[in-house]
């Protein structure tokens, strides 16, 4: 895609956040910082790529490469159990 | 098997459209969980389609730094507490920085090997990752520090702290720059990492422990424009739609609290608190106004209650007396007493800290009110409890225009009947400043631990 086209999406989908984010009661905010961090760990698929690379004499881009996948593992699985233990506890009588 | 790209672009779209569909489930508690689940089905999507890549050709480090990440992040997450989820996400925010840095620095190195030199976006797009990744790393440390007591909760500075990180930051600029210019300079990007680095702690050291709901909530901002910008590196919609909504979610919470604290986005950043007009002396507001009270005098007032009022503070969570206050709220219960919980937007150390502590000890999450809900009542309201929390229920803040937190939205407990206020001793909160609420005629004080307090009180209304 074109930097025109990938702007275009960056500027949308910050006013889809916000009418998103706005509707989220201030009781779920806790899970929902927890959430989002847990969902930006989506950087997980440049550290997979980076880290499956194989290129000639490039030893520091599979390095970077591993710190990026263990960094946006535990974002992606610490983030969504953690999230889930904590919503697992809001309960109505 | 491998996937083309189109079909890999499609996963990512699946992908982006279920983490929408799962912030959307957080509008209400009710669905909040199974939208939880469906970001994260969103999540294995996305991450299972690029395995399939044709680039990917050796599994080894990618098997090795999944395990070693899967392992540290389920430990944490079960493991931590609730009282300690301000550092938790502190480190996710600051964990999430790192992998935007660490994923824009591989792609660097990466197009340093290839046959053409990086164009001129997507280098300004790898400089500004690196830079905010690694300043939301750095800055995050530093939060977390903080909140987990391991370096002291005051401002930290020195003069022309401001200059000096204006200067960095300008350096940084120019770093970049300079590899916009002639990206095969490996040295500016070392030097920009090491002054992103450097940027990032300063920026948070001068942050006090009461500005810490804002910091977090900012760097959350920051960890999700870091990965907007890697996604511009790689040409990657996810990353894109993923940090934008993350970026905006961490801008709208960093608004929130700073509202509810009646402060400026930039006084918070420089650690500037606002000047009060004249000092106030503590003395001269208590002296000879404070009415103590035992614990069996409290449990008298609340037999003949009909609607009492719980407001929570941090203290609550130092003391882990979030369970206490559940069995005495089931007490009242029992004997037809209503009762509901009234929460400001700042208790606790992050937004929504409340919350969560008090749905661990299994209050329904309807009795939670927030403050506009909660506000109007108070006027027919027998009993307030309030524990572990002062500057927001500071009448100063309504009524003295001089007083630096004048203008600063609080619960007006003041309008109750009687206000019960559950704490250790008269010493100021946060904002360094006398509370009048505990001189007032209709208070009383209760010295003492929050959790042995209430557990008192509880025992008292029993044996009656």
């Amino acid at each position: 895609m074109d930097f025109v086209a990938l702007l275009t999406l960056f500027v949308l989908a910050v006013f889809l956040g916000f009418e998103l984010i706005s509707k989220v009661p201030p009781t779920l905010h806790t899970p929902l910082m927890s959430g989002s961090n847990a969902i930006s760990g989506i950087t997980i698929v440049g550290a997979l790529l980076a880290a499956g690379y194989h290129g000639e004499g490039n030893e520091i881009v599979r390095v970077f490469g591993f710190i990026a996948v263990v960094l946006a593992t535990i974002n992606v699985v610490g983030g969504f159990m953690v999230t889930n233990r904590m919503l697992g506890m809001f309960k109505r009588k | 098997m491998q996937l083309s790209q189109e079909w890999i672009d499609i996963a990512y779209l699946m992908a982006a459209s279920m983490f929408v569909l799962g912030i959307k489930g957080l509008a209400r508690p009710k669905t909040a969980r199974r939208g939880n689940l469906i970001a994260a089905a969103g999540m294995a999507i996305a991450a299972v389609a690029t395995l399939l890549h044709r680039d990917i050709v050796s599994y080894e480090v990618i098997i090795a730094g999944v395990i070693i990440g899967a392992i540290v992040g389920a430990v944490l997450a079960i493991k931590v507490q609730m009282t300690a989820m301000p550092q938790m996400v502190a480190l996710l925010n600051g964990f999430g920085g790192g992998a935007s840095f660490t994923v824009a620095s591989a792609q660097y190195f990466q197009g340093l090997g290839a046959a053409e030199p990086m164009a001129t976006i997507p280098m300004i797009a790898s400089g500004m990752a690196i830079l905010i990744g690694t300043v939301t790393l750095t800055g995050s440390m530093v939060a977390f520090s903080k909140l987990q007591e391991i370096i002291s909760g005051q401002p930290m500075g020195f003069p022309g702290m401001k200059f000096v990180n204006a200067l960095l930051l300008g350096s940084a600029v120019v770093c970049i720059g300079y590899l916009v210019h002639d990206p095969s300079q490996t040295g500016f990007f070392w030097v920009l990492a090491v002054l992103a680095a450097l940027l990032g702690l300063l920026l948070v050291l001068p942050i006090g422990g009461a500005d810490m709901p804002v910091v977090i909530a900012l760097l959350n901002s920051y960890s999700g424009v870091a990965a907007a910008a890697a996604g511009f590196v790689m040409n990657n919609s996810a990353l894109i739609i993923t940090g934008s909504l993350v970026g905006a979610s961490g801008l709208i919470l960093t608004n929130i609290m700073c509202k509810a604290m009646n402060r400026s986005l930039t006084n918070v950043l420089f650690g500037v608190m606002a000047e009060g007009g004249e000092k106030m002396d503590a003395d001269e507001v208590y002296e000879g106004k404070i009415r103590s009270a035992s614990p069996d005098e409290v449990g008298m007032i609340l037999e003949t209650a009909k609607r009492v009022v719980v407001v929570p503070g941090f203290g609550l969570a130092m003391a882990q007396a979030q369970h206490a206050v559940r069995e005495l709220a089931d007490t009242l219960d029992g004997m037809g007493v209503e009762v509901e919980y009234g929460i400001h937007p700042v208790a606790g150390r992050m937004p929504g800290h409340m919350n969560v502590l008090l749905a661990e000890a299994e209050v329904p999450y309807d009795k939670l009110k927030d403050m506009d809900a909660i506000n109007p009542t108070f006027e027919e309201t027998d009993v307030v409890i309030v524990i572990g929390a002062n500057d927001v229920t500071n009448p100063l803040a309504r009524e003295d225009k001089g007083s630096p937190i004048y203008g600063m939205p609080i619960l007006n407990v003041d309008k109750a009947r009687t206000v019960v206020v559950v704490k250790r001793s008269l010493s100021p909160g946060f904002a360094g400043l006398p509370n009048p609420l505990f001189a007032k005629d209709n208070t009383l004080m209760l010295f003492g631990d929050g959790k042995q307090a209430i557990l008192d009180i509880s025992t008292s209304l029993k044996d009656s």
